[in-house]
Formats: C-alpha cells, structure tokens, sequence
C-alpha cells in the first residue's frame, strides 16, 4: 500500500528552521513506521537522519511523535496510524538534526537520581536472593527503556527544563522499592525537591505515551505517599 | 597505552568508601536541595482541602440554592444562620480551604510557566497579597458580624 510520510526536517548547519517534507512510499500495512522511515532514507533522501538500533522495541533510541503520539516507530504498525503518517522529533528536547533530539539533559535526570543498586552490606558470593512478592513490588517499573516517551508527553517538561521529568521518577522508583537496595533515603530526598516529584501535575500523558505500558503516573503517586508515609514497603 | 587515573583501578574501587566511589551527581535544574518538606505538605493540603471543599461546597449549593431559593436568602436569613457558631465557622472554614486552595493552584502554575525570575516574583507577590487581603476582609466580616450593632447604628 502507499503511504504518505510528512517527516520534520532541519538540518543546523543550512536550515535556519525546521519544515516538513512529504515522501510516498510503498509498504505493507504489517509494516512497521521504522520500515518506512527506512526506505525514505534508503532510496529517497540518504540524508534523512533518526536513530534506531535494535528495531524491535528494546533499545527505546527510535522514540518520535508519530501523528502527534510519542511512539517507538519500531513498535507501530502501518495499518494502525492510516496512509498520512506525520512524524516529528520528541518535543521538550533540542533538535541536533531532522529526528534526532539531544538526549542530554534526559540522562542527567536519570543520573540524578542514582539509578543503580546501593547496599552496603558485605557482596554475598551468590546471588542476593529476593522473594517473588519482593520482587513484584517493583516489577512494573523495571520495563523502562529510557526512550523519553513518558518525559517528552508531559507538558512540564516542555516549559520547565528543572522537572526531572517521570523517567527518572520510574528509575527512582525501581530501586527505591527494591527490599536490596539500602539508598531510598537519598533517592527520596532527590525527589523531595520542588524539581522532583511535586512538579507532577497527574496528567497522565506520561502513562498513555509509555511504549512499554508503565503505568508511569502510578508510580510516580507511589513515591509521592512514600514521601508522606516514609514507608518504602 | 592506556592511561588508566589514579585511584580508579578495580582494587581501588572496591577499597575506597562508598561515597567516595560514586561519580559527581549531575544537579537537576538551578535549584539547590533545601531538604524542605514544604513542597510535600503543600501537595497534602490540595488533596486534603479538595476533598473538603467538595463536602462543604455541595452543602453550601445544597443550602443556598435547593433547600431555600435565592428569593428567600437576604439579611435576615444571614443574620439568623450566623447567629450559629457552628454556621460560622463552616463559612469561614470553606473560605479559607477555597482561597488557600486556589492560592497554590495559582502558586504551581506560576512556578509552571512564568519563568523570567523578575515577573516570577511580582506573580507571586500578587498571589499571596491578594489572597491575604481576601482571607483578611472575610475573616473580619465572620468574625465581627454583629446584628444588634447594626441595628442600634440605626439600620
């Protein structure tokens, strides 16, 4: 089936702006968008420039707004977005080129909030084992794949560059309600900041935008009570 | 060859103290960490507040607007519910819950979106003047209503 593509273009070396430019192309409706992105720029215009690397909805580099959704383009299929397909870099970021956005100030939110395991115990020389109900606690939260989806959608990261944005919220949380982790304390007080947590409107765009099906609000609410309760259970 | 930094080799790290071992933490936006909890008690007070306005706002419509008509309510009907103190205090309650309530409504919205410091700080000092002013003048009218006063002023 044709398909018409409308990609935003900008290249900063030439183009004072971004604009948009159309290309039809032939697929099939099974398709996915990465694969018709691909035959723009593999027979049309070499020069189109997005990321992608595993191409099947794991390594999160191929996030865009595809009709005004942030989606991965690896993960929609044709059939399900309709022939007039309009594609655009992720919002709230700096467009380095055409589709590619400066993750930059992403993973500083992430690093922020200290997402890897603390526990000063003594390294056991097996694993550290953790019940099935311990582990389901955070379950949900260890599906991200950093793809800015959720951060992109939420309108306070657009006006406001100090929201450490629901990514780093759901990273936060995945440790913090770990029963191996010891580092809640500092993770929370990271949070507890007017750029943590409290800049979360409850919008939920975060959750509808997720690719993986985080419910990312949920989990950003959770850490709120935590912070009220100060029970990390 | 490869250079590798002093003090970072694999027998260092796991002889170093934790916090030591750890990379500079990148600061997320120009705030500092205040370790204030204000933020929190603030975002509690929206919940809280909202659910008692609902209670007493419904009441409130229920009272005025349902139970009388707006025919029926003049001085008198005021005079007569305000001489309950528990009517007194259930208006004065939903005055300050509302007007607090929209104060940080206001107050997040600012932060939100107005972000030259200069007008930031003039938004709020409007804000918080004007809800002080209002929480001032209605406290006052609750308060000091006095009928009998009004009546030997010569109503």
């Amino acid at each position: 089936m044709q398909v018409h593509l409308r990609i935003q273009r900008f290249n900063p070396e030439v183009d004072s702006k971004p604009y948009y430019e159309d290309h039809e192309v032939e697929v099939e409706p099974t398709d996915r968008v990465l694969d018709a992105l691909n035959k723009v720029k593999w027979f049309h215009d070499g020069t189109l420039t997005y990321r992608r690397s595993c191409a099947h909805g794991v390594c999160g580099s191929d996030a865009m707004r595809i009709n005004g959704r942030n989606r991965l383009a690896c993960k929609v299929l044709i059939r399900d977005v309709g022939t007039n397909i309009t594609i655009e870099p992720l919002v709230g970021f700096r467009v380095i080129r055409d589709l590619v956005v400066d993750m930059e100030p992403f993973f500083n939110a992430y690093k922020s909030v200290l997402p890897f395991l603390i526990n000063d115990d003594p390294a056991p020389t097996t694993e550290r084992l953790q019940s099935p109900e311990d582990r389901e606690r955070f379950d949900d939260t260890t599906k991200c794949i950093l793809c800015a989806c959720c951060t992109s959608s939420c309108p306070i990261t657009w006006t406001n560059d100090e929201f450490v944005g629901p990514a780093a919220i759901v990273n936060a949380h995945r440790f913090i309600f770990d029963s191996r982790d010891q580092g809640a304390a500092e993770r929370l007080a990271v949070l507890n900041q007017k750029s943590g947590v409290w800049r979360c409107r409850t919008v939920f765009n975060c959750t509808e935008a997720c690719p993986r099906g985080i419910q990312v609000t949920r989990a950003i609410e959770e850490v709120k009570r935590t912070l009220l309760t100060g029970d990390v259970s | 060859m490869v250079q590798v930094p002093t003090g970072s080799g694999p027998d260092q790290v796991s002889a170093a103290p934790r916090s030591a071992r750890r990379a500079p933490i990148p600061r997320v936006g120009r705030e500092r960490p205040t370790g204030s909890n204000f933020e929190l008690y603030s975002w509690y007070f929206f919940r809280v507040s909202g659910l008692l306005l609902i209670l007493l706002a419904v009441t409130h419509v229920v009272i005025m607007h349902v139970v009388n008509t707006v025919d029926e309510i003049n001085y008198d009907f005021v005079v007569d519910r305000w001489n309950s103190p528990f009517w007194r205090g259930f208006d004065w309650l939903m005055l300050i819950l509302a007007l607090l309530h929209g104060l940080n409504g206001a107050r997040i919205a600012v932060d939100d979106y107005v972000r030259p410091r200069g007008w930031r700080v003039f938004a709020h000092s409007v804000l918080w003047s004007a809800a002080i002013i209002f929480l001032i003048i209605g406290s006052i009218a609750i308060v000091t209503f006095n009928p009998e006063a009004v009546v030997t002023a010569g109503r």
